[in-house]
C-alpha cells in the first residue's frame, strides 16, 4: 500500500484502498473497480479523470454505498474520519441507519443529470425539505427555509418562489443549482460531483464551476470531481487520479499530472486535449484502439494493448503496482518500476 | 388548467354523442328489426303474425320511418329521460334495466377495487425483487389468470365451492333477499355475495396490471432521481414508494377509463354462469331479440361510462402528475 501523500501536514478526510467493486451479470464478472487507493485530503479539491467506463463513476457510488446489482464491493477499504474515529464504509450495511445518516449528511451527490436527478412528480423544495428533515430534527417550516436558504447561498434568484417550482420548470443551470443546494442542503464535508457540468452549456459551465469552488472557500469543503474533461480539472483540482479500467494508473498533484505526467496512458490523454496553439486543421492525437470489452480484460497492464511504450513480456505478464515517481506522484507501469 | 378541464369536458360530451349515433348504428346494423324477429319467434311458437298486424306493429314502433329519423325520435326521448319501451318485455327500458345498472356499477367497482389492490402491492413486489422466487411465483400466476377465460374460471369456482362446501356461490343475493326491497340486512348480504364476483372478474385485468406496473417500475428504478433519493439518505422503502412507484402509477389512473367498460362487457358470460343481476345478460338477450331501444340504451350507457371514466382519469392524472397539469399553462 502506498500513501502518496505523507507529505501532507493534514490527515485525509476520506481513504480508499485498494476498493473493488465488481458487477456479476448471468455473463460473467466485471471488475468495474479493481483495485483503486486515493486520499482525500480535507478543504481540497480531488479530480478523478478517465474514458467512460474505467471506473470513475462506480468509485464514487461506491463510497456512498449505492452500487446497484449485481455490482457490489468485494474488498478494500473506504476509511471516512468522523469525529476523530474512523469508520470503514465498505463494512457497514448499504441499508443501515448508520449509512443512510452519512448519505446526504457527511457526503452530498450531485449528479450529470440536472433534469432527471429530481423527481418529476415532486417539487424541488419537497425533496430537498425532505432530505433536511431526515437529517435534522427540525420542523417543516424551519428545513423549508433552510432550503431557502441554500437556494440562495448557490444563486438562485427569486429563492422563495423557485423552491415550489418542478424541476422540468427550472432552465438548466438553475437546475444543477438546485441540485448542488440540495447536495449542500445538509453541511456535508464532502461533495461528490459526478461530470456536474457535461450536461451544461459551456458558459453555465462556468458559472457552476465558480460556484463550486466558491462553495468550496465559503465552507471549507473537500471535493471530489468525477470528470472525463482534464480542462475542468485542470481549473479546479488540487489533486488528480487517472482512472484506467478499474484501476489508478497515475495519481499526484494536478501541476505534476499536467506537466510531467509519467503513464503512458495519462500522456495520450493530455495529447489528445485541442491546444489553440497547435497548427490549424492538423488531426488531432487519440489514443491508439479502443478499450477492451469489461469481460476481455487484457492480462497483465490493461492499458499495454494500446500503450506505445508496450514492453512484450513485461507488461503483459504482471501487473504493475504504484510506484512513488515525484513529490506525492504516483505511477503504476513498469517503466518507473524499479523492482 | 381551467382550460384544460373545459376542453377535456367538451371532448367529452362530443365524444358522447358519437357514441350515441355509433350505438344507434351498431344496433341497426343486422339485417330486419324487432319485428321480423317477433315474428320468427311467434311461428315458431305456433302462432302466425300477419302482414297487416306486422305493419302495424312497425308504424306503432316509427320502424318505418327513415333511419336518421328513427334517431332523431329517439334522442328526443332519451334526451327527456325516456329511454322507450323494451318492446320485448312491454316495459319501460328504464324499469327493465333498473337496478341492474347500479348492481353492475357495484359489482364493477368491487372488481376495480380488487384488481387495483392485487396488482399494485404484487407489480411493486415483482419489480423491486425481480427475478426473485416471489416474482417468478407472481409472473407464473399473472399468466394464468391472463390465460384462463373468467367464465371458465367461474365455473371451476362453483364447481368446487358446490363440492367442498355445498355452497351455491351464484348470484348477487341470497334467495330471501332476492326480490326484497333495500335494507341493511341486504346490503350486508350483498356485501357477502360480492368478493367471489369481483376476484373472477378482476382477475385478468389484474394479470395485465401486474405486468404493466412492474414493467413501469423497472423502468423508473434506474432513473437518476431515484440514485439521487437514496443518495440524500432515503431508506429503500420509503423512497421506492415515493417516487418510482408514485410515477408508475400513471397508467392505473389511465386505465379506469377503460377498465369500467371492459368489466360490464366483458362480464357477460360471467353473469350468465354466475348469474348475477347486471346487464350484461339483459344487452345480450335484447340483442338477439333486436330489441333496439333496450339494447341501444344499454350501448349508450356503457358508451358513457367509458367516457366518465375517462373524465375521471384525466382528473386523477392531472392530479398525481404535475407535468400534465402544466401542459395547458404552457
Amino acid at each position: 500500500m502506498i500513501n502518496t501523500v505523507t507529505e501532507s501536514s493534514a490527515a485525509p478526510i476520506l481513504s480508499v484502498r485498494d476498493l473493488k467493486t465488481y458487477f456479476f451479470p448471468d455473463e460473467g464478472t466485471v471488475k468495474a473497480v479493481d483495485g483503486a487507493s486515493f486520499d482525500l485530503l480535507p478543504r481540497t479539491t480531488l479530480g478523478i479523470v478517465g474514458e467512460s467506463g474505467c471506473g470513475k463513476s462506480v468509485a464514487a457510488r461506491s463510497i456512498l454505498r449505492i452500487v446497484e446489482r449485481p455490482g457490489r464491493i468485494v474488498g478494500g477499504a473506504i476509511l471516512l474520519q468522523q469525529n476523530g474515529s474512523q469508520v470503514d464504509l465498505a463494512q457497514l450495511d448499504p441499508q443501515s441507519q448508520e449509512m443512510r445518516q452519512i448519505r446526504g449528511g457527511d457526503i452530498g451527490l450531485v449528479f450529470q443529470e440536472p433534469m432527471t436527478s429530481f423527481s418529476p412528480v415532486h417539487t424541488v423544495g419537497n425533496q430537498i425539505v425532505e432530505t433536511i428533515r431526515l437529517h435534522h430534527p427540525v420542523s417543516t417550516q424551519e428545513a423549508r427555509e433552510r432550503a431557502i436558504a441554500a437556494f440562495r447561498s448557490v444563486g438562485i434568484p427569486k429563492p422563495e418562489r423557485r423552491i415550489d417550482e418542478f424541476a422540468f420548470e427550472l432552465s438548466g443551470g438553475l437546475r444543477q443549482r438546485a441540485m448542488i443546494a440540495m447536495a449542500l442542503s445538509c453541511g456535508p464535508r464532502i461533495l461528490i460531483a459526478d461530470e456536474p457540468t457535461t450536461a451544461l452549456d459551456v458558459t453555465t459551465q462556468a458559472q457552476i464551476l465558480d460556484l463550486l469552488r466558491s462553495l468550496q472557500e465559503r465552507e471549507g469543503m473537500t471535493i471530489i470531481l468525477i470528470t472525463h474533461n482534464l480542462g475542468v480539472v485542470a481549473e479546479m483540482c488540487e489533486t488528480v487520479v487517472v482512472m484506467y479500467l478499474g484501476r489508478v494508473v497515475e495519481e499526484g498533484p494536478a501541476d505534476a499530472i499536467f506537466h510531467n505526467a509519467k503513464h503512458p496512458y495519462t500522456q495520450a490523454l493530455l495529447r489528445s486535449i485541442p491546444s489553440i496553439h497547435s497548427t490549424a486543421r492538423a488531426e488531432l492525437p487519440t489514443i491508439a484502439g479502443s478499450i477492451p470489452h469489461p469481460y476481455n480484460r487484457p492480462a497483465g497492464c490493461p492499458f499495454h494493448p494500446r500503450c506505445p511504450d508496450f514492453m512484450p513480456g513485461t507488461c503483459d505478464k504482471a501487473e504493475p503496482g504504484l510506484t512513488v515517481v515525484g513529490d506525492g506522484q504516483a505511477v503504476s507501469c513498469f517503466l518507473y518500476d524499479r523492482t | 388548467m381551467l382550460a384544460y378541464l373545459v376542453r377535456r369536458l367538451i371532448l367529452a360530451i362530443l365524444t358522447t354523442w358519437a357514441v350515441s349515433v355509433l350505438s344507434f348504428v351498431v344496433i341497426q346494423l343486422p339485417p330486419g328489426d324487432y319485428i321480423t324477429s317477433y315474428i320468427a319467434q311467434m311461428s315458431s311458437s305456433g302462432s302466425f303474425v300477419s302482414e297487416q298486424e306486422a305493419n302495424a306493429l312497425r308504424q306503432q314502433y316509427g320502424l318505418d320511418q327513415p333511419q336518421y329519423i328513427q334517431y332523431i325520435r329517439w334522442m328526443k326521448m332519451v334526451l327527456q329521460g325516456n329511454f322507450g319501451m323494451a318492446l320485448e318485455y312491454g316495459r319501460p327500458v328504464a324499469e327493465v334495466i333498473g337496478d341492474r345498472i347500479y348492481l353492475t356499477m357495484v359489482v364493477s367497482v368491487a372488481a376495480i377495487i380488487f384488481t387495483w389492490c392485487a396488482a399494485l402491492p404484487i407489480g411493486v413486489y415483482s419489480a423491486v425483487r425481480q427475478y426473485s422466487w416471489g416474482d417468478y411465483v407472481a409472473t407464473f400466476i399473472g399468466f394464468i389468470g391472463l390465460a384462463v377465460p373468467s367464465f371458465m374460471l367461474a365455473l371451476i369456482l362453483m364447481y368446487f365451492g358446490f363440492t367442498l362446501f355445498n355452497a351455491n356461490i351464484g348470484g348477487l343475493f341470497s334467495d330471501e333477499f332476492a326480490e326484497a326491497p333495500w335494507t341493511l340486512a341486504k346490503l350486508w348480504d350483498l356485501t357477502k355475495h360480492l368478493p367471489l364476483p369481483a376476484l373472477i372478474l378482476g382477475l385478468a385485468g389484474t394479470a395485465q396490471l401486474i405486468r404493466i406496473m412492474r414493467a413501469n417500475l423497472l423502468d423508473e428504478l434506474g432513473k437518476p432521481y431515484v440514485v439521487t433519493a437514496r443518495a440524500r439518505g432515503l431508506s429503500e422503502g420509503r423512497l421506492i414508494i415515493k417516487y418510482p412507484v408514485r410515477v408508475a402509477l400513471n397508467p392505473f389512473a389511465s386505465t379506469i377509463g377503460y377498465l369500467l367498460p371492459y368489466v360490464v362487457s366483458g362480464s357477460i358470460i360471467v353473469s350468465l354462469v354466475l348469474s348475477l343481476p347486471t346487464v350484461g345478460p339483459l344487452l345480450l338477450k335484447s340483442l338477439v331479440a333486436q330489441d333496439m331501444f333496450l339494447a341501444g340504451t344499454i350501448v349508450l350507457l356503457l358508451g358513457v361510462m367509458t367516457v366518465i371514466g375517462t373524465f375521471i382519469s384525466d382528473l386523477l392524472l392531472m392530479w398525481i402528475d404535475p407535468r400534465i397539469r402544466f401542459e395547458g399553462r404552457q
